[in-house]
């Protein structure tokens, strides 16, 4: 089964290639089966690989294709690697892209560009696929830059809108700026290993001394390309706006998977990280910080998908932590249930969207439990599996990660906790404004109130499921479980271990969550008691708001203050280096050439008199000269 | 002995009438020079074994050619008279441009190895007989060929000798 | 007796050469286009004198069929070359060249 990897992305891109070419002639079912097929084949052989994984003992597994790049000294095969992390993350990838798949069928079924919306999403696939599978640094940034050109694509696939299009700009360009970070990441791990293969890199880095400058430069600037992508602290903006893409777009590239790209990248470099305990440090404040401030945004926003875009943000931000605290299977932990539990809630979102006909303000809807029973159901039941409910997936991910930051520092956990108590509020804010009390919609909308179709339900009851039982892989002991996900990714991370020691006593582990429970609760009882006993409502666009509360509302303005510090002043220095640089010097240098030549050409030709004698005379002198410079 | 006798007097007569070719103010006095030319040359094939292609040059060139040559010379009436003349220093720069090259081209060649007398010479090469072998075997497609160019030569000439192209 | 065992081929090298060059010059010093078409059968006649000595000296009878071939395409360019001059005389009425410099800028 492992022989036959590289069927898994050749298979999406194939629905790629065939939907995009051919697709404005089929018809809807027929794209929808291609598209759905082909990650269904590739969710098949990854459930395979995952299983044959466990099954032997060998568990890093490269398998080369062909020879890519060959220069000099530098030889980049094309290979893909399987390994744990690898193989868990094409499951995620394969699984939850199969559920938005079908999802889109229904979702998208009136849009007409139908055809197109799929031919993209199988085309972030292959590249999210290359992404997680490849076996070298080059290859990973590919499918990187590629799942960046698929975000653009699909922000904006609703390209007649001047609002979607800045969006998907936005978002191109600010992960620009963290991929040149990873390309001069990548490069400068050439020339430090004289290799880009992770084999050869991690081989080498385990004789290099802790805290060695350049691995922490290089781990720095892995983690720029991370904060790009992974919408962290300063370079976060672009993800909120990303909820311009259709909403199966927002649930798959900007919660699911592609987001988790910079937690993946580190993961795999984290002999690198573990070597570099600066950036460790860098990477969990940076986490840790993300988290808190996008959750105090989201806290205030009334946009249903506003909300959940913050949301990821501050999860991505407690992902971060994890990586930094050292635990990093806690953050591929995080990573999956986030994965199942954001997929379901943004699916959710999209199915109220649908049934509101476009609403997403949440001051608009409420009362929706009784028209969308199904919904509204699974959209609790991701709630609470964000919040961390105990049982539910997102407890045990959480739990896992506050554990290892309170062992690292007890600021960090402080923060984190904090988070988890504002995560709990915002989202039974948003689940009360939701689905309880009365419809506050305008009559139409009312009568338009619909469950939606089988396609899009079925997703979301299986998203449901594994969101309620996707923790139970990651037990930990002192609940008597075997926590059988870390001993799978224990040969990705065994490296590291000398640094995740793991020394908590049971007593402080169940203290803490009781700690986190607690406060989960009284989070939980305070948005009760605001949004259901009191109803009270957020406050209309018209009212003038408290200072905090506005600040808040308006997101710090932090688009403001890049607009005002960044943009502007580089717009001004722009315009100011066209109107004189380009237009004075350079097209004047240009334009002096050409009416230089035109002017000496004008005289030179004259030489071509007619006159045959003028021209043998030439000739012969000519042949002369050429003789003579033989001669000598 | 008295064939490098010959070779010198050959030499220095066919130098003397190409100057004379183009020396002479008549043009109908460079023809008749160009045909002794012509006469000098195929001494020199004889003396180098190639009594065919002596025969030969005698009969196109001398017979044929310059016959044309002078046809068309006295078709055009051409004479001392008409003849356009170079100004005296455009003439005395071509006589420095040939001068130039005849130095660079002996200085090129002066260092060519010599193979006088050290191959064993065959003097049968230069009879009809070898060469016709040599004509209808190895080149009989250049041969064939090249009928069919004085064919086109011929429609050519007359089509350009035509009174008038309409 | 022939040349070939006695004088050394440079001297045909050599009176080629010369021959040559009094074809250059001829081309170089008049202006009558006839005259210069029969510099031009110069030239290519020192170039023929050349070849067969070179095939006589090498005993290789390529050279020799090389200035056969070379005759008859001599004999198709002087029959062409007449035709045109005769038409240029036709129209200008001069057989000088330097009335044909139409062709220029």
């Amino acid at each position: 089964m492992i022989k036959l990897v590289y069927l898994i992305p050749l298979l999406p891109l194939i629905g790629f290639v065939i939907i995009g070419l051919f697709g404005k002639t089929f018809s809807k079912g027929l794209i929808g089966i291609i598209g759905c097929g082909s990650i269904l084949g590739a969710f098949a052989l990854s459930l395979g690989i995952f299983f044959e994984l466990i099954g032997q003992t060998e568990k890093s597994i490269t398998i080369d294709l062909f020879s890519w790049i060959t220069a000099g000294k530098l030889s980049i095969p094309f290979s893909f690697l399987i390994d744990p992390l690898s193989s868990l993350f094409l499951l995620i990838i394969t699984g939850v892209g199969f559920l938005i798949h079908l999802y889109s069928t229904g979702y998208m079924s009136h849009d007409e560009g139908f055809y197109r919306f799929f031919a993209y999403l199988n085309l972030f696939i292959f590249f999210m696929l290359l992404l997680v599978l490849g076996s070298n640094y080059l290859i990973m940034f590919v499918g990187w830059e590629g799942v960046g050109l698929c975000s653009y694509l699909l922000i904006g696939f609703w390209f007649k809108n001047t609002a979607y299009n800045n969006a998907a700009k936005k978002a191109f360009i600010m992960n620009r700026i963290g991929d040149l970070g990873f390309l001069l990441g990548i490069i400068l791990i050439y020339v430090t290993f004289g290799s880009i293969s992770y084999h050869d890199v991690f081989m080498q880095a385990k004789n290099f001394s802790t805290g060695n400058p350049v691995l922490t430069a290089i781990t720095l600037l892995l983690f720029v390309g991370a904060m790009g992508k992974s919408a962290q602290l300063p370079l976060y903006t672009w993800l909120p706006d990303a909820m311009a893409g259709p909403t199966p777009v927002s649930a798959l590239i900007h919660a699911a998977t592609m987001v988790t790209a910079g937690i993946y990248m580190i993961a795999r470099s984290n002999i690198l990280y573990t070597l570099a305990p600066f950036s460790m440090e860098v990477v969990a404040v940076v986490g840790v910080c993300t988290a808190l401030f996008a959750a105090t945004i989201g806290l205030a926003q009334n946009d249903i998908k506003k909300v959940l875009a913050y949301s990821t943000v501050s999860q991505l931000g407690y992902m971060f932590l994890a990586l930094g605290v050292g635990a990093y299977t806690g953050a591929v932990f995080h990573v999956m249930t986030h994965a199942f539990f954001k997929a379901l809630l943004f699916l959710g979102a999209g199915s109220v969207i649908h049934a509101m006909g476009g609403e997403q303000d949440i001051r608009s809807m409420g009362g929706l439990k009784k028209y969308l029973p199904i919904t509204h159901l699974t959209f609790l039941l991701g709630t609470l599996a964000i919040v961390g409910f105990p049982g539910f997936s997102g407890f045990f991910s959480k739990d896992e990660i506050l554990a290892h930051a309170y062992e690292h520092n007890k600021v960090l956990w402080f923060l984190g906790i904090l988070t988890a108590a504002m995560t709990t509020f915002y989202m039974f804010r948003l689940y009360f404004l939701t689905f309880k009390g009365d419809f506050r919609g305008t009559h139409d909308q009312e009568h338009h109130l619909h469950e939606s179709p089988k396609s899009m339900t079925i997703p979301l009851i299986v998203l449901a499921i594994l969101s309620v039982i996707g923790g139970f892989i990651g037990i930990p002991k002192v609940l008597g479980g075997t926590h059988f996900l870390d001993h799978f990714l224990k040969p990705v991370f065994e490296d590291s271990s000398f640094r995740m020691v793991h020394h908590l006593s049971e007593g402080t582990e169940l203290m803490l969550m009781a700690v986190a429970i607690s406060v989960m609760g009284i989070s939980l009882y305070y948005a009760f008691t605001t949004y259901v006993k009191n109803k009270t409502l957020p406050a209309p666009e018209s009212e003038e708001l408290k200072p905090i509360h506005k600040l808040v509302y308006k997101k710090y303005w932090i688009d403001e203050i890049y607009s005002t510090v960044i943009t502007k002043p580089l717009n001004f220095i722009s315009e100011g280096l066209y109107k004189v640089i380009d237009n004075e010097l350079i097209d004047a240098i240009v334009n002096g050439i050409g009416s230089l030549i035109k002017w000496k050409s004008s005289k030179i030709r004259l030489i071509q008199n007619g006159n045959i004698g003028f021209y043998i005379f030439v000739m012969v002198i000519s042949i002369v000269l050429i003789l003579f410079t033989r001669l000598i | 002995m008295i064939t490098t006798y010959l070779f010198g007097f050959l030499s220095f007569l066919a130098i003397m009438f190409a100057l004379m070719v183009v020396l002479s103010k008549n043009p109908v006095h460079s023809v008749l020079y160009l045909v002794l030319t012509f006469f000098t040359i195929a001494g020199h094939y004889v003396l180098l074994n190639a009594q065919f292609l002596a025969a030969v040059h005698v009969i196109v060139y001398a017979g044929a050619i310059m016959v044309l040559f002078l046809f068309v010379i006295m078709l055009l009436n051409l004479n001392e008279e008409t003849e356009p003349h170079k100004s005296v220093w455009l003439k005395a720069s071509a006589t420095v441009a040939a001068g130039l090259l005849l130095v660079v081209l002996v200085g090129s060649l002066k260092g060519a190895e010599t193979i006088v007398a050290t191959n064993k010479f065959d003097p049968n090469i230069g009879l009809i007989e070898n060469l016709g072998k040599s004509l209808f075997t190895d080149f009989l497609l250049p041969f064939e060929v090249s009928s069919i160019l004085l064919l086109v030569a011929m429609v050519g000439a007359v089509l350009l000798g035509k009174k008038s192209i309409k | 007796m022939s040349a070939i065992e006695v004088v050394p081929l440079n001297w045909y090298l050599m009176l080629s050469t010369i021959l040559f060059t009094i074809g250059v010059l001829g081309v170089l010093f008049r202006r009558n286009a006839i005259i210069i078409f029969m510099s031009i059968e110069l030239m290519l006649n020192a170039v023929n004198l050349l070849l067969v000595a070179f095939s006589s000296y090498l005993s290789d009878s390529k050279g020799q069929v090389f200035v056969f071939f070379i005759m008859a395409v001599a004999a198709a360019e002087v029959a062409v070359g007449l035709a045109i001059l005769m038409m240029v005389y036709r129209n200008t009425k001069s057989s000088d060249i330097n009335v044909l410099n139409k062709l220029k800028w």
